[in-house]
């Protein structure tokens, strides 16, 4: 055992995971050696990528017993790919699989039968959600799981840390010679910024689609030099569970004002200036200080570089107003985005690793100025749990969220003061994924925190006239008003390992007590 | 520092969501409901929830007001005996009609606070006219007790009772408001322009902010955070009526330097409605955070 950089004690070694390296400071690692890469092929001229069906691709890729394989959640919670892949590879009798999806979502439940059936035995993501994410806390799995940022992830493809031997990926649109793009189609996701990685890297891709098009797909977000196999099938996903239509803006009122609060601190900061940069959730409050900054853009004349990460149909309306220049899109978040991605010139599709890998010459979060966040709980050193819930389960993703916060000027935690009667500021909280010291604001309904490394912000803060409360002092006021929560009590079993965007440990999951 | 009365937001009593954070949304006062927005059923629970809020919240600079039930009902004298001891600011009598009916409250407050050894007086009132015959009686009504710190409308009764309906430019109530606007300024209190109750129209919303604004009204009560951003907006000065308002406060403080008794600005005498006037506008411009005395600029 050994303590990181949070205070988190990390042990050294796990059966089954190897050596562990603790967490230090958020770029403390430099790396050695060089990038991984897919194996060589030799494709005869004019021979076909097509096969029948799933399980005579899985035979052709040579899936057998201890493989790691891969997939996307571009599908979100509409993935069709993830069960119709698992459910014939069980048939087939293929066990003691690594399964290395970019997140998992509510629809993989199935999986939990085959943990139980010995057909999965690893699994490293970047988010599970229940059911699936309950019976990992449970100690369903023998080996506990690796949590990645998308970042994290892209790096630990790229390096070689995590080597993918069949990728599995749903594509909206493709061409029988393994063309792809997913913007195009029924099941249309927008980017496959996600999938592109594994797309690159993993020694065999195979392409499932329900949106066969006529050679050569144009344009394409993977191509023929990548692909092996393409399948045809009936359907890849539900498209309602795949993108939303445009996510109206919010009328909750708890929303607005955080939102609110939020963009005062962005005008207040010296960020919000000509030419620059921000991101944004999905969610309600960021949604909101997206459609606010616009008004402040308009109001101040004041146009940005580029939008970044989840892109929603709120940072569209940016770019195509031109108050932004250009956007990279890992994930489209909506279905307006989804179409701009098709049409928009200066939408551009991005892969994980351009997005946030650390370990690259440079990733898009080094430049980006303000972003927004989420989070599950915040303690009093500012460190961020967005993967538990308060009930210890693992339940949300990591996504990347410590990516953005370490490379952006300004992080912001919107989130409400408590949610449903508990207090989101915590002495420490339940599993560390983002470090304290890369997050700079807290924003809550009841008020504003600065992380006390930042005083310039501070500084900008109180001449700006903005109402300062300490991080304790925001914990007090809710704890005034909900009491101090019991303490959530865990066995020893370690069930999950939360890796920093850089490969080191930043602090484990634990069994939750009272469950076999 | 004159008190601002721009928003009274209305926060249904036996909701303890909104009950808790009410406060946030930067009204200038707040109004818990135990009347017509809390079902028979929940009367209890309002009480009791209200009453523990008062006590164990910390509503900061916020007003605090409580709509209790009238005393024609079953509940009106437990809801005081339980709101005196609660202490908000404010206990707001629904649909007076005319003096008696403050006068009654009053004494029923005066021996409560006897009763709890409370100052008496310590408890302020607020009555809401609603109907005609509390129209016709709004002047004796706004100075039927010393309690009283402002007299306000409610529309919806009263247009029935009118044999109306409410419309856009809301001339049917022009009367009533003016009315109420002259007896509370007769009395020397506040007065409060009733509800706007549908969300979706923000530019009816507006407008009838700017009507009631021009009548003189105080403020609106409001039944939405999002009306009260809207509202404030509307109440705020412009730069120009800051800035000119600044020159007139200058112009006394020097001509009360110089000993001076009669104020020029421009070569204009500056008289007693003009100061206050000038007095009023910074006040609000203050409250909108558009201008600080220290600083003297907008």
């Amino acid at each position: 055992m050994s303590k990181n950089g949070v205070g988190r004690e990390i042990p050294n070694y796990i059966e089954g995971i190897g050596h562990l390296k603790p967490y230090e400071k958020p770029f403390s690692v430099i790396p050695n050696g060089n990038k991984a890469g897919a194996k060589l092929k030799r494709p005869l001229p004019h021979a076909s990528k097509m096969v029948e069906s799933i399980e005579e691709v899985i035979i052709a890729t040579g899936l057998r017993d201890g493989m790691t394989i891969s997939f996307h959640h571009h599908f979100r919670n509409g993935d069709y790919i993830v069960n119709m892949v698992m459910n014939v590879i069980a048939k087939l009798g293929i066990k003691n699989l690594r399964i290395a999806p970019s997140s998992l979502s509510t629809c993989h439940s199935s999986l939990i039968d085959h943990i139980k059936n010995g057909i999965i035995t690893g699994i490293e993501t970047s988010g599970i959600r229940e059911p699936l994410g309950t019976a990992i806390s449970q100690g369903i799995m023998n080996k506990p799981v690796i949590i990645r940022s998308h970042g994290g992830r892209a790096r630990a493809i790229e390096s070689g840390q995590l080597k993918i031997d069949v990728a599995f990926l749903g594509v909206p649109a493709c061409d029988d010679y393994g063309n792809a793009n997913g913007f195009s189609g029924k099941s249309a996701c927008g980017s496959l910024g996600y999938a592109k990685v594994d797309a690159k890297y993993a020694d065999q891709v195979v392409l499932i689609t329900d949106n066969l098009v006529e050679y050569p797909c144009l344009p394409a977000s993977i191509d023929q030099s990548q692909v092996d196999y393409v399948v045809k099938v009936e359907s890849i996903g539900d498209p309602k569970g795949i993108v939303s239509g445009a996510i109206r803006n919010t009328t909750n009122p708890k929303d607005l004002l955080i939102a609110e609060n939020a963009v005062k601190s962005i005008l207040a900061s010296g960020y919000f200036k000509e030419g620059f940069s921000y991101q944004t959730g999905a969610a309600g409050a960021s949604l909101a200080v997206t459609a606010l900054l616009r008004e402040k853009m308009i109001e101040q004349n004041i146009k940005g570089s580029f939008g970044l990460g989840g892109i929603t149909a709120q940072l569209v309306q940016l770019l195509e107003e031109g108050l932004m220049k250009g956007l990279y899109d890992t994930q489209s978040f909506d279905l307006v985005a989804a179409e701009s991605l098709g049409r928009n010139t200066n939408h551009i599709e991005v892969d994980a690793g351009f997005y946030a890998n650390p370990h690259n010459s440079g990733c898009a979060v080094n430049k980006l100025d303000i972003v927004m966040l989420g989070a599950l709980e915040i303690d009093t050193d500012f460190n961020v749990n967005v993967i538990s819930k308060s009930d210890g389960v693992i339940s949300q993703a990591a996504g990347g969220h410590p990516d953005t916060a370490a490379g952006a000027n300004m992080s912001v935690i919107l989130a409400p003061l408590i949610r449903s009667r508990i207090p989101i500021i915590v002495d420490k909280v339940t599993t560390v994924v983002t470090p304290g010291e890369t997050i700079d604001v807290v924003v809550t309904d009841y008020g504003i925190a600065v992380n006390p490394l930042r005083q310039d912000l501070i500084d900008k803060f109180k001449k700006a006239n903005i109402k300062l409360y300490t991080i304790n002092e925001l914990q007090e006021i809710a704890e005034k008003l909900t009491g101090k929560p019991d303490k959530i009590e865990f066995d020893d079993k370690i069930v999950g390992i939360v890796e920093y965007r850089d490969g080191t440990v930043i602090d484990v999951i634990k069994k939750i007590k009272n469950s076999n | 520092m004159v008190k601002l009365r721009r928003t009274m937001m209305y926060v249904t009593g036996n909701n303890p969501a909104n009950v808790m954070d009410a406060h946030l949304y930067g009204s200038d006062s707040i109004m818990f409901d135990l009347e017509d927005s809390v079902s028979i059923k929940e009367k209890d629970s309002a009480r009791i929830l209200v009453y523990n809020a008062l006590k164990t919240m910390d509503y900061g600079e916020v007003e605090t007001v409580v709509r209790i039930n009238g005393l024609d009902t079953p509940f009106g004298r437990a809801d005081l005996e339980a709101m005196v001891r609660a202490k908000p600011d404010i206990i707001r009598l629904p649909k007076a009609e005319k003096a008696e009916d403050v006068m009654e409250v009053d004494n029923i407050i005066t021996e409560i606070e006897i009763k709890i050894g409370m100052e008496v007086g310590t408890t302020k009132m607020m009555a809401a006219i609603e109907s005609p015959l509390g129209v016709i009686n709004a002047y004796d009504i706004a100075k039927a007790s010393k309690r009283l710190v402002a007299i306000a409308i409610g529309a919806e009764d009263f247009v029935t009772n009118m044999k109306t309906t409410r419309s856009p430019e809301g001339i049917e109530l022009l009367v009533a408001r003016s009315q109420l606007v002259l007896a509370a300024r007769a009395a020397g209190i506040y007065a409060l322009d009733t509800v706007y109750s549908n969300l979706k129209n923000d530019e009816g919303f507006i407008d009838e902010v700017k009507l009631i604004k021009q009548l003189g009204f105080d403020g609106k009560s409001v039944i939405h955070p999002r009306q009260i951003g809207l509202t404030h907006k509307i109440y705020t000065p412009t730069e120009k009526e800051i800035k000119n308002a600044i020159r007139v406060v200058d112009a006394i403080k020097e001509a009360e330097e110089k000993g001076s008794g009669v104020i020029a600005l421009d070569g204009k005498m500056i008289d007693g409605p003009i100061v206050d006037r000038a007095y009023r506008v910074l006040e609000l411009a203050k409250a909108a955070g558009v201008y600080k005395e220290d600083e003297q600029n907008v």
